[in-house]
This record gives C-alpha cells, sequence and structure tokens, in this order.
C-alpha cells in the first residue's frame, strides 16, 4: 500500500479523534465541569507525561498478568477443543456446559480466586484472566475443527487420507480463522480482566489497583492516565494479533483486495 | 463371484435411506451395470434418480443397503484405500488456504508422493488443464471455470485408474461449460481413464459419452442404456450432426415420458 492511501483509509478516524478530543477540552471548559466528573484532556495529558515512568511501571506489572492468563486461558482452551472435537461423546455432554460457562460472568469470582491465590500473587489474576478467555477459545477452535465443508471432508475419505492427515491438512487450516478471531476476543477480554479484577485488591504496582486509589485519593488526572495506559495496552495486543494473523491467514477472505477479479 | 476385467462393475445395488423410518426413501433399487476399462459413462435423469448417490456408492462415501459394487475387481472399500479413483465434485472444493499448485498435491501429499515427484506431478497436470502460470495463485483469484479445472488436475494428479464426476460442470456458465467439455474429451482422449460422470444435461451426456444410463427416480432405476455411437475424439462439429440431434432428441423424449410418468 503506498503512503498516499494508507493515508486516505486512516484519515477520517484521526480526525474524529482530533475532532472528539478538542470537543471534550471545549465542554469542559465553557460548562466548567468538576474534575471528578471529567477531567481536561490537557489536564490529563499533562499529569500522563509528567508520571510517564510510574504509569509505564505499573502498566507492565498488570500486563504481564494479562499476557500470562491470555497464555494460560488460550493454550487450556485449544487443548480442550482438540480433545474435545476427537471424541464426538465427549462433545456432545461437555459443549452445553461450555457455553453456559461462557455466559457466566467470570470477573464475580475475582475476590474469591484473590483469596485462594493471595491479593498480592499476580498469579490470582493471571487464573481469572485465563477462566475468561478459556470459553471463548475453546468455543471457537472447535467450531472450527468440526464445521468443515462437507465435500473437503469426503475429498479425503476419498484419498483414504487418515484421521490424524485430515485434522493436520483440512481441520485445523480450515479452524485457524476461527481461533484468530477468539484470540482477538481474548486480547480485549484479557485486558479487561486483569484491571477489574485488581479492582477487588492486588499488589501496590497493578493498574487496577492504582485507578481505584488514586481516585479515592481525588487525583482524577492520575487515574485517568491509568486508563490511557490500560488502552494503549489493550489497542496495542489487538494490532499485534492482527499483524501475526496476516502473517499465518494471507490467503482469509478477510485480507483479499478487489484488486483480483 | 465370477472374475471380469469391468472397471466398475454394479450388481443389484439397492440404497435406502432413513430405513424403518416414515421418511425412508428409496434412493436406488437393483441397480446392475457393468463399465468396461477407458469407457466414458453419463449417469443422466431427472433429480431425485439417485445418480449422485450412485456415484458416491462406487466412490464408497455411501455404503448400498443391499447389493455390491467392484472396482478393476477389487470391493469398493478396497479401491478406496488403494486410491484408485479420482473424485470431482460439482463445487471444486478446492482448499483456500492452498495455492493452485499446492492443492493440486494434496492427494500426493496424502499418497507420499516425494517433493520433487509433486511438484512434476503438479505442473503437468496444470498444463493437461491449461492453467500453467497460476501455480501461485489462491483460488479465489480465479474464475469458477478456472477453478473446476484445477479441480480435475487434482482429481488426475496421482493417475487414478477411474474418475468419478459429480455434475462437475453445473455450476458453470454455458459458454465455459461447452469449452470445459471439449477439454475434457481431449482429457480423456489423453489419458485413458475410466469415466463415470454425473450430469442432468442431456447434450452434455450425450457429447462426452461413450454409453449414457438413464436413471428414473423414485426409486432409481435403470430405464434404458444408450450407447453414443458418434466418432472419436468428438470435435465441435458433432453438435451439428444429424444423429447427435437423433441421440439427444431420443433422451430428451424418454426423459420427458419418465417425468409425466411420475406426476
Amino acid at each position: 500500500m503506498s503512503l498516499q492511501r494508507v493515508w486516505r483509509q486512516y484519515a477520517p478516524t484521526i480526525v474524529l479523534a482530533v475532532v472528539v478530543i478538542l470537543l471534550w477540552e471545549l465542554i469542559v471548559r465553557v460548562f466548567n465541569i468538576e474534575r471528578f466528573l471529567l477531567p481536561a484532556p490537557s489536564a490529563i495529558l499533562a499529569n500522563f507525561t509528567s508520571n510517564l515512568d510510574r504509569l509505564t511501571h505499573i502498566g507492565w506489572f498488570t500486563t504481564k498478568e494479562a499476557l500470562g492468563g491470555f497464555a494460560i486461558g488460550c493454550s487450556l482452551g485449544i487443548l480442550a477443543a482438540f480433545v474435545t472435537a476427537r471424541w464426538t461423546i465427549i462433545n456432545e455432554t461437555i459443549l452445553p456446559f461450555a457455553i453456559a460457562a461462557n455466559s457466566v460472568p467470570i470477573l464475580a469470582f475475582a475476590p474469591i480466586v484473590n483469596n485462594w491465590f493471595g491479593v498480592d500473587n499476580p498469579l490470582s489474576k493471571m487464573v481469572i484472566v485465563a477462566v475468561i478467555v478459556f470459553f471463548p477459545m475453546m468455543i471457537n477452535t472447535l467450531r472450527g475443527l468440526t464445521l468443515v465443508d462437507r465435500n473437503a471432508l469426503e475429498l479425503m475419505h476419498s484419498y483414504a487420507a487418515s484421521e490424524v492427515e485430515i485434522l493436520l491438512k483440512l481441520r485445523v487450516p480450515n479452524a485457524l480463522p476461527y481461533m484468530f478471531q477468539a484470540f482477538k476476543l481474548a486480547a480485549a477480554l484479557s485486558m479487561i480482566g486483569a484491571v477489574v479484577s485488581e479492582y477487588f485488591g492486588g499488589n501496590r504496582s497493578a493498574l487496577g489497583v492504582f485507578i481505584t486509589q488514586e481516585a479515592a485519593l481525588f487525583r482524577f488526572e492520575s487515574a485517568w492516565s491509568a486508563i490511557i495506559i490500560a488502552c494503549i495496552v489493550g489497542i496495542t495486543f489487538y494490532l499485534v494479533i492482527l499483524f501475526v494473523e496476516r502473517l499465518v491467514i494471507p490467503w482469509h477472505a478477510s485480507f483479499r483486495t478487489t484488486e483480483h477479479g | 463371484m465370477t472374475e471380469n476385467n469391468s472397471a466398475v462393475s454394479i450388481r443389484n445395488v439397492t440404497k435406502i435411506f432413513n430405513q424403518g423410518r416414515p421418511n425412508e426413501v428409496v434412493a436406488l433399487e437393483d441397480i446392475s451395470l457393468e463399465i468396461q476399462p477407458n469407457e466414458f459413462v453419463s449417469l443422466i435423469g431427472p433429480s431425485g434418480c439417485g445418480k449422485s448417490t450412485l456415484l458416491r456408492i462406487i466412490a464408497e462415501l455411501l455404503q448400498p443397503t443391499r447389493g455390491e459394487v467392484q472396482v478393476y475387481g477389487k470391493t469398493a472399500h478396497q479401491a478406496r484405500l488403494d486410491q484408485d479413483y479420482g473424485f470431482v465434485f460439482q463445487s471444486a472444493t478446492l482448499y483456500d488456504w492452498r495455492t493452485v499448485a499446492k492443492n493440486v498435491q494434496l492427494p500426493l501429499e496424502v499418497m507420499g508422493f516425494s517433493r520433487e515427484q509433486r511438484k512434476q506431478r503438479a505442473s503437468e497436470m496444470l498444463k493437461l488443464v491449461e492453467l500453467e502460470g497460476f501455480e501461485n495463485h489462491y483460488p479465489w483469484q480465479l474464475s469458477g471455470g478456472m477453478q473446476q479445472r484445477v479441480s480435475i488436475a487434482r482429481a488426475l494428479s496421482f493417475n487414478p485408474k477411474l474418475l468419478l464426476m459429480d455434475e462437475p460442470f453445473g455450476a458453470l456458465d454455458e459458454m465455459t461449460r461447452e469449452r470445459m467439455n471439449l477439454e475434457l474429451q481431449r482429457i480423456w482422449d489423453r489419458t485413458q481413464t475410466t469415466i463415470v460422470f454425473v450430469t442432468h444435461s442431456i447434450p452434455e451426456a450425450v457429447f462426452l459419452s461413450s454409453r449414457v444410463v438413464l436413471l428414473s427416480p423414485r426409486p432409481g432405476r435403470i430405464t434404458e442404456i444408450l450407447d453414443i455411437d458418434l466418432p472419436m475424439p468428438r470435435a465441435w462439429e458433432v453438435r451439428e450432426d444429424p444423429h447427435y440431434f437423433e441421440l439427444v432428441n431420443h433422451l430428451r423424449d424418454t426423459l420427458r415420458a419418465i417425468e409425466g410418468g411420475v406426476q
């Protein structure tokens, strides 16, 4: 893509962001809004730049929790999907539970999990994140492994292909787009899971703890700066997965350009 | 059972779907048919006559309820295990994540051909279907007709003695279809493969086949077997031959009679 095309594609988004921020600044100033309700972007930015060291420190602490939980939850989810896909009986027994579990607000368990592993222990947050991302990961992977085109499967049978070959050459490639969809979802969920479970208590250098503390002490600009850090990490995580997706499944429909017939 | 030299030997095959349930359907009833090596046999009939079912039973993608199928003297099961046939579906059924060359190589990978053999076979086959230069394209970058040619190349890549085709050109437009007919005729002439071809197009069946098998629906039975005694290899001109028209008209009348009898 040429630079000009990149600009044309993203310009509207950038312009919109700038307009929203300017409007925000303007509203806060004109209506003289109290800073505990909504600080001005300029005030948040000033706080953000002067506290950058501390913010990156706590941001990294929570990012590690999110990444750890993401890794554990996704691995186990994928593993569970492979096992479930292999044995239809397990599939039919477990899937309803998995779908039900997926709609349980797992964050509600955060205080209990904090007690299990210790409030200070990053592992308690990782466990929460892992449980949150486990179900969407498992369900999506399972869908990709089992929702295979009938003819594509018959083709493999016509070659007398073994189950292992069918898995490697058909089911896994078929599942990859579903899995990346789940990774993207899990990326967003893992940051939310980590920060919110820290609201229920955690290490002093954790993002969620910092936000509740600063808000309680009326340092709202500081709390907002931490929220910005959380946003930056969340978006970066998402973009990294998008990038990897392009590398791994460049053939997928979502990357097709209109240049070809 | 006596030995015979048929490429495909279908003996008293009956296929009943949902047997014993209220929605029971007799798809095929007591079908017997011998197909000789290097024959081009078309199965034709109104929808629901079980022609695709019969093809799938030959491929052992479906089991007959009664009766037996032999492919080159083996059971259909053994023939499938020995990779004796190539199958072409109505949809090209190419794998999205594989390039054209890699799609053609798929059966060769499953069958354990070496990398060099795979490359060589794939390029030979793509030359045969006139798709050289498209090796590194992805399926979605090709037209429907080109995709179907890739799937034919894939089915032929391991030199099967039998090619089973299930309405392979059914989804193509008329112009592409006629071109594909000519091309398949040329491929059959060059590869000397036995072909069993399912279609609902009478002109297509007459143009391509050495024999046409007409099936009637509910239950699927063989109504007529017609020898197509037009000279081989066939070119465009065959479609203007008076005898070609006679055969087409004859089949059309018979088919109309079948359909009239059903309603």
